[in-house]
């Protein structure tokens, strides 16, 4: 997907607050095409994963429950100030997209 | 008994006066004591927030989101849209004053050569006009509805600063007014029935605003991701109370935007803002 996601890492004593915003359709494939009436075909981020300072912190199996753009948010404790947040996810088409930011 | 069919009198004389000289200075006042009596622990800085103010934790809530909104990526093509050159090279900012900071605060203004109520969203049409380009639908969200969402945060912290003077503009102003104490739809409620009369109670999950401080945030993303401007939301409000809505617009909702926005002189203005 093209579109960025936005990260936003703020800490709070030892433990760093961490939200992002993703871009993505999350088509369920049951709906249909207002124009065409055809069945628009399925279309979500089915895996997320997220990482603290090299460390996975986070994976999650998504499916059609999710809405569009999803937003994800999460705690992490014992994080430091500066250290890496990355989070990836990956679709059932096979695209893939990744963003990080350091923890502020 | 005498002194009392005098002051009758006397008050039906000063009112009749009333009712041919619009005062918005005087409505205001009005308004601003209403709610002072109806809603006594609204701070007045707290009026922008409406009914959000009401309960500390719908201010947390909003707070809360209003640090990381969903729709900053609808922002991005929001400022992308407002900085896109025109085919003459020139962009949005070159129409305002300022590059168009801090001017949203005098829209609506009364424009004496053509009669009319000017909005904002009339300004960015006319630059688009002026430019040789062609003009938005003031009913598509995804152009007049972001466009305004990022050219508006330009004046964020700027004061809604509205003027009503002149024949024209009293007239428009009252036509305004107007329309928001006339009952309308299967309903028949007004405008003043839930903001004025109702403020502050609650109606199915939400709680009644007070009139004051509603039009210094718009657009909104409402249930977060979908852009509206404030005519959309007079279309919403019509809706429901089952009236027929008019088109954004039309000269009915500039002259109501025009009395609504002086009530709300003098509060800050921030936009876009989130709201369910």
């Amino acid at each position: 997907m093209a579109d960025p996601m936005k990260i936003r890492a703020t800490l709070a004593g030892d433990t760093a607050d961490i939200k992002c915003l993703m871009n993505h359709a999350m088509e369920t494939g049951q709906r249909k095409d207002a124009k065409t009436g055809q069945l628009i075909p399925a279309h979500f981020i089915n895996r997320v994963t997220a990482t603290v300072g090299g460390k996975t912190v986070l994976e999650a199996q998504w499916s059609v429950a999710i809405a569009k753009n999803p937003f994800l948010g999460f705690k992490v404790k014992g994080a430091k100030a500066g250290d890496k947040v990355v989070i990836s996810w990956e679709d059932n088409k096979g695209d893939k997209n990744t963003a990080e930011a350091a923890i502020s | 008994m005498a002194k009392r069919i005098v002051s009758l009198l006397l008050a039906c004389l000063t009112m009749g006066a009333g009712l041919a000289q619009a005062d918005p200075e005087a409505d205001l006042a009005g308004l601003v004591k209403h709610y002072k009596d109806r809603l006594p622990d609204l701070k007045p800085q707290d009026y922008i927030f409406g009914a959000l103010a009401y309960n500390k934790d719908s201010m947390e809530q909003y707070l809360s989101i209003m640090d990381f909104p969903p729709y900053l990526n609808d922002m991005d093509k929001a400022k992308a849209l407002w900085n896109k050159p025109f085919k003459n090279g020139k962009t949005f900012g070159d129409c305002f004053p300022n590059k168009g900071k801090n001017v949203a605060g005098d829209y609506p203004m009364f424009d004496d050569a053509s009669g009319k109520v000017v909005t904002f969203e009339n300004a960015i049409n006319s630059c688009l006009k002026a430019n040789g380009e062609t003009e938005y639908d003031y009913g598509d969200m995804k152009t007049m509805g972001l466009v305004t969402a990022y050219a508006k945060s330009l004046s964020d912290g700027s004061k809604v600063n509205v003027k009503v003077q002149g024949k024209g503009a009293l007239e428009a102003y009252e036509k305004g007014k107007t329309f928001f104490y006339s009952r309308r739809g299967q309903l028949n409620f007004s405008c003043a029935t839930c903001h004025v009369d109702n403020v502050g109670k609650s109606i199915r999950s939400d709680a009644l605003s007070p009139t004051i401080g509603q039009t210094s945030h718009w657009p909104e993303f409402r249930s977060g991701t979908e852009p509206t401007t404030l005519q959309t939301r007079f279309r919403q409000c019509n809706i429901q109370v089952r009236s027929a809505p008019l088109p954004q617009n039309s000269e009915e909702y500039n002259n109501l935007e025009y009395f609504l926005s002086y009530m709300s002189n003098g509060l800050p203005m921030q936009t876009p803002v989130f709201r369910k």
